[in-house]
């Protein structure tokens, strides 16, 4: 098993590369040092030495590769490739154009995001178990079918829809919790439950109807038939024998996203003016604040194989089949 | 002549995927096992309601990219001078809903605008009062009298009008197809064309009502500059549509010739492909599409010069968002190519083909190709409707479409601000819901039925 973790993390290191040499070229090889302080700057009429001045003063000075003004490592160290690309893979992610620290900004900004998403999943994942195992068990009625017809309907809602009509109804028309906001503490929950309810709400459609059909698939086992065949009832049959065996897909399907858990939800962390990892990448974008979402790119991929590592490993315990050597 | 056509990029690549479109029916059409399952297909109920709904977008939208640089200045002048401004054929035809502005925001039917003004009287005196609006129910008295009737009578006159069309187009189809008119709308064929027949019917009609009264009144309201909101959702049909399906044509190529490569060659090949993929797709889409569009943005504001138009900016700038899109969504597809792929170089026609000789490529194309196709059409329909909705979400991060494109999404970010005013003003979020929410359904719909006709392990 050990072996395995290793060898799975050693595999997972080109795979880092190649995403470090990816964020290297689109932004700093497709646009220029250069381009991006004329941007900050504002507009074509900025003088070189104000674009010299900007570069210095957020590290973009130096040159991409190899620093030819250098002697010895040096040469290679003090170029952009080592100071702003290289870095990330021991999590120092610098600063941002701003001038902040990012790697203490991320480490503020996850648990917000963590004290809303982890909530949604959990919540979520139960709310369509339910939901899936009851058209499951009226399979093949006019209930089965107009669930599924009302999760289709669901499905084709904008996300932005729920939110925003979630936002209306609750905190306006209603006035029951606050809009937008966060809180530190036990305090934050006034401001969690209307954001995780709405994702909840959000994700019924499309998440009852996939675990629907992982039951039905199931359902239509030779192991199914014979416990049947046995007389057991068929409450017993969905409880003990279906949901346990939908269970590895539907587990394998949750671990490969709890890493991302840290990163939020853009769309909800920004409407609900929380202070996440997802709010704090949208408000990145909009001020063009590259060196944060050179990190955020970085951290998501990291993140994002850590979720597959997991996934493998979790293979292993949820079903006895799967042996890792 | 009274225009010159202008062909935009995207315009050509929807031109495009018309004939490859054609290209595929003719094709299938002469062959009986790929006319199987859309029989299937043809045979659901559900399907034939949705397709009629996709095609009256698809109308729309193909009308509203037929575009062309317009004649001004004297008509009886000998120089012809052109507009530099792009209008669609769609433009044209919906004319007035276009050029009949208001100042501001005015809800569904309103004849007065949404808030107060100082308004000057006959007398010269001044009061604060809601301003007649312009042009919606302009027709009417001062006070407006007999307006729900005149709005009842529009929509009856419309509906009409546009059933008598229907029923032109149903005779002129059915003398076409030489089917019976009463056998066809009895629900009395072999497929269900008669639900085709009464949904469209029945779109026509409430779009015909709509259509009809939006000439006197702003039928949807008009927004924050006072532009009408049925037109711009109808505008944004295009956008949506092309988003939808430019995505998938422009990712085919690598998904297709990359997934099948890496199944069929396995070592070397497939090493280096996965790779590729596993590289891209551990890169979150949503971050991907950011860094991605902020890198053209930049790029757009240090070369403004290289655009001719504020038009080709904005559509060249679409086409790079489905451009990243199909980047972002090209992993998945290609995975499971490469997974059939790796099935089928093993199945006995295709060793039979190389011990015959066949080259690598030509195997590839005749016997690997058409046998995952299946796959590649179900990805297609598949990913059109959560293109759809990405649509919206990324305009409104700000690394959507242009601005200044109509589309449902920068219609929902415009507005949503609005919903904090009292009263509130609802109608533009609403329209673009409402219309984005019929495409997406239409087409959930259609991909269910297409992808249980064409998967081959559901047909059992």
């Amino acid at each position: 098993m050990t072996a395995y973790i290793i060898r799975r993390l050693l595999y997972a290191l080109p795979i880092l590369i190649g995403v470090n040499a990816f964020t290297f070229v689109l932004f700093f090889v497709v646009n220029s040092p250069d381009d991006m302080a004329r941007m900050h700057l504002g507009g074509k009429r900025v003088t070189d030495q104000a674009i010299q001045g900007w570069k210095e003063e957020h590290g973009y000075a130096k040159p991409l590769l190899i620093n030819r003004e250098r002697q010895g490592s040096d040469m290679f160290t003090e170029t952009i490739l080592f100071e702003k690309s290289l870095r990330l893979f021991l999590f120092d992610f610098g600063q941002s154009d701003s001038g902040r620290d990012i790697s203490h900004d991320i480490s503020q900004r996850m648990w917000p995001s963590l004290a809303i998403a982890l909530p949604t999943l959990l919540v979520g994942l139960a709310v369509n178990i339910t939901f899936a195992l009851l058209l499951a068990f009226f399979r093949a009625t006019y209930l089965d079918l107009w669930g599924v017809v009302i999760c289709v309907a669901m499905m084709s809602i904008s996300s932005l829809f729920y939110i925003i009509g979630g936002q209306f109804l609750v905190g306006k028309l209603l006035n029951l919790v606050p809009i937008s906001g966060y809180d530190t503490g036990v305090h934050a929950w006034k401001f969690m439950i209307l954001p995780v309810i709405v994702a909840v709400i959000g994700g019924i459609g499309s998440g009852t109807r996939w675990y629907r059909t992982l039951f039905l698939e199931e359902i239509h086992r030779d192991y199914v038939r014979s416990a049947r065949a046995k007389g057991l009832s068929e409450q017993r049959v969905l409880f003990r024998h279906v949901l346990r065996n939908a269970m590895i897909p539907i587990l394998t399907g949750v671990v490969v996203v709890l890493p991302l858990l840290f990163i939020g939800s853009l769309l909800t962390e920004s409407f609900f003016g929380i202070p996440g990892l997802g709010s704090y990448t949208i408000d990145a974008i909009n001020n063009q604040d590259f060196a944060i979402v050179r990190a955020m790119v970085f951290l998501g991929a990291v993140l994002y194989i850590l979720g597959l590592l997991l996934t493998d490993i979790s293979y292993t315990m949820v079903d006895p089949r799967v042996r890792l050597d | 002549m009274p225009f010159q056509p202008v062909i935009l990029w995207t315009d050509a690549l929807v031109y495009l995927l018309l004939v490859l479109a054609a290209g595929m029916l003719w094709y299938t059409r002469g062959h009986e096992h790929l006319m199987q399952p859309w029989r299937r297909v043809a045979g659901s109920r559900t399907a034939q309601a949705a397709l009629v709904v996709l095609s009256s977008y698809l109308v729309i939208g193909l009308l509203d990219t037929l575009h062309f640089h317009p004649r001004t200045g004297d008509r009886e002048a000998a120089d012809v001078v052109y507009s530099t401004e792009v209008s669609s054929l769609f433009d044209v035809i919906a004319g007035p809903l276009r050029t009949q502005r208001e100042k501001t925001y005015s809800a569904p039917f309103a004849i007065h605008l949404f808030s107060k003004e100082t308004i000057e009287k006959a007398d010269g005196t001044t009061v604060r009062d809601y301003p007649r609006l312009a042009y919606g129910g302009a027709h009417l008295d001062a006070h407006g009298t007999g307006r729900l009737a005149d709005i009842l009578g529009k929509a009856l006159a419309g509906a009409v009008k546009w059933a008598l069309a229907w029923s032109l187009l149903l005779v002129l189809l059915c003398r076409f197809s030489r089917a019976r008119i009463l056998r066809l709308l009895g629900g009395r064929m072999r497929n269900p064309w008669h639900v085709a027949a009464w949904s469209a019917l029945l779109l026509m009609g409430v779009f015909g009502a709509l259509w009809e009264m939006a000439g006197y009144y702003h039928v949807l309201g008009t927004d924050k500059v006072g532009e009408d909101v049925f037109f711009q959702s109808l505008k944004s049909i295009r956008t949506g549509l092309i988003i939808g399906t430019l995505t998938t044509l422009v990712m085919l190529p690598a998904a297709i010739l990359l997934g099948i490569m890496a199944g069929y060659f396995r070592g070397w090949v497939d090493d280096l492909i996965q790779y590729l993929y596993t590289t891209l797709n551990s890169i979150p889409g949503v971050l991907l599409i950011a860094a991605a569009v902020l890198m053209m943005q930049i790029y757009m504001s240090n070369h403004a010069d290289d655009f001719n138009s504020l038009t080709e900016r904005a559509d060249l700038r679409l086409l790079f968002l489905c451009l990243i899109l199909g980047v972002t969504s090209w992993t998945s597809l290609c995975r499971l190519l490469r997974g059939e792929a790796l099935k089928l170089r093993d199945l006995e026609y295709v060793q039979a083909a190389r011990a015959f000789g066949v080259g690598h490529f030509r195997i590839l194309l005749r016997h690997v190709l058409p046998n995952v196709m299946h796959i590649v059409l179900i990805a297609v329909v598949l990913d059109f409707s959560g293109l759809v909705l990405a649509e919206a979400v990324l305009s409104y991060i700000s690394i959507g479409v242009d601005p200044a494109t109509n589309s449902w999404g920068n219609m929902i970010n415009g507005a949503r601000l609005e919903l904090a005013r009292e009263p509130v003003v609802w109608w533009s979020l609403l329209a673009a819901f409402g219309f984005m929410f019929t495409l997406v359904l239409a087409a959930n719909l259609v991909s269910d039925v297409v992808r249980d006709a064409l998967d081959p392990r559901l047909r059992q």
